[in-house]
């Protein structure tokens, strides 16, 4: 996926952000952090980035690799250039950290993410969130007479996409998992 | 073979194994085994501090002083809360030091105990890393690996929190060789095409300069060495952050002095003018830069640096060389002498008549007096009496640590310990007793201002205690100085909160710690007095009553680039403008 260019004076900055939104270019990454899967290393990395006023926009982390006891923390970031080459070096300096990929840069890469939407609703506007749902191949989890939880993995705008249109459906809830990212390829 | 051991023995055994000589501490009912082990032998001796501000402190002096890692133990709750700023210290000043830290029983961990505190919680910003250990077999290999981050890459501190069921728990214990370590090793030698990049615009450059920091102090003896012989070879003049003076001999011939806010003149003309910079050790700090945009406009930047984070944080560098300084300043003196040791003789030439006439300006002058004794006075004073002495600078923060720097000499490295990043009031005491108790023959001297000193002036207990000589040199304006200054300059001369009153008298305060007191406001009596302070064998306290408005120049303001430098008080009027005041 290539650089993405957030439209200025966006308002998704962390509380911490003291940067103009408007002075420069604000680009979103998606970074793949290999770790020690010790305690307190989540703390770690989520730390770094209140600390140093950089972004989070998704955070999803578990344990790769049971043996090494690794786990994989995928961020999704934003943030000028300069200060996504920042966060890159420091979290490679954390001595807990073994490897920081940036999928955004280092060629394709597939992201995914799971989310459960909940609609409620009954008549038309159940039969037309039904038929929604199967033109984006969103699974039925459960059901009720009156309500329905679908479950879809896609890419964040696919999901974003879907919420929309659930909306005036009778959407009741949304539980998204963050973005899962690697890099296509061997 | 391993031996089974109990916690609180493994961590004496571990410091052992590590060479400890000594640790600053102070005992309480987390660390209780811990002291038990201390208490049965006599390999490592443990200084009693204070307050665990102290202990932390001290152990930074003595690992500066040292290029060893210092260690303190603290016990639960309030001892390790304590030891947050000087772990905060020793972090953005990049000091190894390893420091210890009870805690209540694993089974009692989050039930809000007595002297519990989430001790890693609060020190994971301000360590380069820290661990709780849960389990005594885990223990003696964890204390080997803190040992090893510390001292590895850039340099910092580590935090080990042990509970107390831990220390009493018996296991076998990891010697050093088995402990983990491969999965932290920094490079230290730097890219050998980067390096002859640098090379190659160093033999052209018409105003080059060598701009260096802490990072040469921490490689070690060598790369001061290293700096030397490349600055004396090339004939490039050369300029030092605060925490890298002594890297190159301050009588050296290519000597500019320190640059940055409180810099010479001459040092942050250089950097402006300049066509190449070479910054070696150094990190761009806000006291150094001024304002970004305007930073040194015209020059190609080369960043030798051991922490990649370091680069292009804050400035954009042309030649990026990440590695140990010492191990990249060899290679590149070995490239440059293959090379043919070639340098622009005809730029370097006029480069150094342009700094000649900065020098002329003899920024460092000040009006003098006969009647009332000027800080920067007592300072030629104290370096042309401890001259040529085995002499060791501790200061605490403010206008005296600022005119030390300025008219203090340092021929070597590790014999200046201040606490730059953070600017820590209350670090010189306790340093001063850290690197007396590493060199207990040596006259160590602490730079205070009144107002810094009291911070953690119960110290000199401490000092009494473990018979540590340290002098305590105080120049006292009555006033939190450089408060004063930045309100005369920026807030219309309103001075909220910044005198000192209710001083105690500070000859009375060393009698009733049993050490000497001096006295001196007149100018004549300055030099016996301070021949007396170092003469006495005991710690003095040196109350020096110095002019009470003395300003620190030459001053850079904030948000100001280098060549807007003020060097007087005829050039403060509304220099500084509403943006300039939001900055520190």
């Amino acid at each position: 996926m290539s650089a993405l260019n957030i439209k200025r004076g966006s308002t998704s900055h962390s509380a911490y952000d003291l940067r103009d939104p408007n002075a420069e270019i604000i680009e979103s990454h998606t970074l793949a952090v290999v770790v020690d899967n010790e305690s307190g290393v989540l703390a770690r990395v989520i730390g770094l980035f209140s600390g140093r006023g950089y972004n989070i926009e998704s955070l999803t982390v578990a344990e790769t690799d049971h043996a090494r006891h690794l786990s994989r923390i995928t961020i999704v970031t934003t943030g000028t250039p300069e200060v996504i080459e920042q966060i890159k070096a420091q979290l490679g300096r954390m001595v807990p950290v073994h490897e920081v990929h940036d999928l955004t840069v280092e060629g394709p890469s597939v992201q995914r993410e799971l989310a459960l939407f909940k609609v409620a609703g009954k008549g038309e506007a159940r039969i037309e969130a039904l038929r929604l749902a199967e033109i984006f191949r969103a699974h039925v989890v459960d059901s009720t007479l009156e309500s329905f939880v679908f479950e879809m993995t896609g890419t964040p705008e696919k999901i974003d996409s879907f919420a929309e249109l659930m909306r005036p459906l009778g959407l009741k809830e949304i539980a998204r998992t963050g973005v899962a990212a690697l890099a296509r390829g061997v | 073979m391993t031996k089974a051991m109990t916690g609180a023995r493994m961590v004496v055994q571990a410091l052992k194994d590590q060479g400890v000589d000594v640790v600053f501490g102070y005992p309480g009912g987390a660390v209780l085994p811990i002291y038990d082990e201390i208490f049965q032998q006599n390999d490592i001796r443990h200084i009693l501090v204070r307050h665990e501000q102290g202990a932390v402190h001290m152990a930074e002096g003595y690992a500066r002083s040292t290029g060893k890692v210092g260690v303190a133990l603290v016990t639960s709750g309030p001892g390790a809360t304590n030891a947050v700023t000087g772990l905060t210290d020793a972090l953005m000043d990049s000091i190894p030091i390893v420091v210890l830290s009870g805690q209540v029983p694993t089974f009692m961990i989050g039930t809000d105990g007595f002297q519990e505190a989430d001790t890693v919680g609060i020190t994971r910003p301000c360590t380069k890393m820290n661990w709780l250990v849960k389990d005594t077999a885990k223990l003696s290999g964890t204390i080997h690996e803190a040992f090893h981050v510390a001292r590895s890459g850039r340099h910092g501190p580590v935090l080990i929190d042990i509970p107390k069921d831990v220390q009493f728990a018996t296991a076998d214990y990891t010697p050093m060789q088995r402990a983990r370590t491969e999965h932290y090793q920094p490079r230290v030698k730097g890219d050998i095409e980067a390096i002859t990049a640098m090379v190659e615009m160093l033999e052209t450059a018409e105003r080059p300069i060598f701009y260096t920091g802490g990072g040469v102090i921490n490689s070690g003896v060598a790369a001061s060495q290293l700096l030397r012989e490349f600055v004396d070879a090339t004939g490039f003049p050369i300029t030092s952050t605060l925490m890298g003076l002594g890297a190159y001999p301050a009588s050296g011939k290519s000597w500019l002095g320190m640059l940055g806010m409180h810099g010479l003149y001459e040092a942050n003309l250089a950097m402006h003018g300049c066509d190449l910079m070479i910054n070696v050790g150094a990190r761009f700090d806000d006291r150094i830069t001024g304002r970004i945009k305007d930073f040194s406009p015209h020059s190609r930047k080369v960043h030798i640096d051991i922490d990649p984070s370091s680069i292009n944080k804050v400035i954009r560098v042309d030649v990026p060389i990440i590695g140990d300084v010492g191990h990249v300043l060899e290679d590149a003196l070995r490239i440059w002498k293959a090379r043919g040791r070639k340098v622009n003789k005809e730029g370097l030439a006029k480069w150094w008549k342009q700094i000649a006439e900065w020098k002329a300006v003899n920024c460092l002058d000040y009006k003098p007096s006969t009647k009332t004794i000027k800080p920067q006075y007592a300072l030629q004073r104290l370096e042309a009496l401890t001259k040529g002495m085995d002499r060791y600078i501790t200061t605490e923060v403010g206008q005296h640590q600022m005119w030390a720097a300025q008219f203090l000499g340092f021929e070597g490295p590790n014999r200046w310990m201040t606490s730059g990043g953070l600017g820590t009031m209350g670090y010189g005491l306790p340093a001063s007793i850290g690197v007396q108790v590493a060199h207990p023959e040596a006259l160590v001297i602490n730079v205070a201002g009144e107002a810094s000193w009291l911070m953690n002036m119960q110290e000199m207990g401490t000092a009494m205690q473990f018979r540590a000589p340290v002098k305590q040199f105080i120049l006292n304006n009555e006033r939190l100085g450089m408060v004063r200054q930045w309100q005369e300059l920026l807030h219309g001369e309103r001075y909220s909160h910044s005198w000192s009153e209710s001083l105690p008298d500070f000859v009375k305060l060393a009698e009733a710690f049993g050490c000497k007191g001096l006295k001196v406001s007149d100018p004549k009596d300055l030099d016996d007095a301070i021949m007396e302070m170092i003469r006495y064998d005991g710690p003095v306290i040196f109350d020096c009553l110095v002019e009470k408005h003395e300003n620190c120049f030459p001053m850079i303001p904030s948000g100001k680039p280098h060549n807007e430098m003020l060097l007087g008080e005829a050039d403060t009027q509304g220099v500084i403008g509403a943006k300039g005041a939001v900055l520190v």
